[in-house]
């Protein structure tokens, strides 16, 4: 399993997570290769289909970054966002996928150091779990 | 409005285990204001059925639709050509729309992905409330335009009981009494003498009592 690459999307705002991935590369700041960056404009356009789509086309994680709670450009984007990942967590629990697997993450643009805290705390988590096709089989239920 | 709520995943799983290939039609009616059934719930399903399938090994191929309307033939007959190739529809209609489905096209089997539940509106987004139950015989010109039917637990005309209790009903402490809300409402609209008659028993045939209901509006047949 040590070999297992995680993939891992990450849906980020431009006006934090995007600036501060930039950062981190203008920082010179090492983090794991794993993560594959989807710029939006604001997390509030995350919608709980992308990040589904995201796990259904190969991800083995998902995470979206925004803005601190209550610094939202477009005022409370960052806070739908959280709502979302929430019921896609509970959609991935149904379907026996680990919900672990899909997390949200609040920071500013100028936290490049965080940023590459992040894909490295979210590259170990998901090392740890596994390709998404090992979380536990959850078949149907004869009634 | 229709309000509908999706039936638990394991059992939608379930009733299409023998599957390999269906249809998936959501509704663009009611179900879509009320998140359970439009274009959008269409494809979360789609994601987590395709997502679970191929963890069982056995992988799913899911025809995507949302018909303007499932309850009417004009809107189906457009799905003919694609129901040919699957197995079986997975309809996220309302009842109404599964029934419309299987009826128009009884050679194909269509299993119900909604649980419908009641008539109502939202009070707030994404909050629904149960308002009318379809009795055939309304009576909210006197009760202050709050239905007793409804929203009464025990659908009381001459109300309320003795578990009124602060406003709320005994069966739930979260639910309104709703004679506590027709006396409100009479008495702000200066019309409490309306509870001085009392009401005779409620003739149920024009309810679900007598059997399935019909009605026409002559002049439009064709």
């Amino acid at each position: 399993m040590s070999e297992f690459e995680p993939k891992i999307v990450a849906y980020c705002c431009n006006f934090c997570a995007f600036a501060a991935a930039d950062l981190a590369g203008a920082m010179r700041i090492q983090y794991a290769p794993n993560v594959r960056i989807i710029l939006l404009p604001c997390t509030g356009k995350v919608d709980a289909l992308l990040l589904m789509k995201a796990f259904e086309d190969g991800a083995d994680g998902v995470f979206v970054a925004g803005c601190m709670e209550g610094e939202c450009h477009f005022v409370e984007g960052n806070i739908r966002a959280k709502k979302r990942v929430a019921y896609v967590k509970r959609l991935l629990e149904e379907i026996g996928t680990n919900p672990q697997r899909v997390e949200m993450f609040n920071l500013s643009s100028a936290m490049g150091g965080r940023f590459a805290e992040i894909v490295e705390e979210m590259t170990e988590r998901i090392k740890e779990l596994g390709p998404v096709e090992a979380d536990g089989e959850k078949g149907p239920v004869d009634k | 409005m229709i309000v509908a709520d999706r039936k638990p995943i394991e059992e939608i799983l379930n009733s299409i285990k023998e599957y390999d290939k269906i249809m998936l039609a959501g509704c663009g009616g009611c179900v879509t204001i009320c998140f359970s059934g439009g274009a959008k719930a269409v494809e979360l399903l789609a994601s987590q059925i395709k997502m679970a399938r191929k963890k069982q090994g056995r992988a799913i191929e899911i025809i995507e639709c949302t018909p303007e309307r499932q309850c009417e033939y004009e809107f189906i007959d457009q799905l003919k050509d694609d129901l040919k190739s699957v197995d079986a529809v997975l309809s996220i209609a309302c009842g109404v729309g599964v029934q419309a489905m299987s009826e128009r096209h009884p050679d194909t089997i269509t299993i119900p992905g909604l649980n419908t539940k009641f008539m109502g509106y939202p009070i707030e987004h994404a909050l629904w409330d149960e308002r009318c139950a379809g009795c055939g015989d309304c009576v909210l010109e006197w009760t202050g335009g709050v239905c007793p039917i409804a929203r009464c637990a025990k659908k009381l005309l001459n109300g309320p009981c003795g578990g009124s209790a602060n406003g709320k009903c005994e069966v739930d402490k979260d639910v309104d009494c709703a004679w506590q809300l027709i006396y409100d409402r009479l008495k702000k609209l200066g019309r409490l003498d309306n509870l001085k008659q009392v009401r005779q028993p409620k003739d149920w045939r024009t309810s679900t009592n007598a059997g399935q209901r019909k009605t026409k509006f002559e002049e439009a047949m064709l």
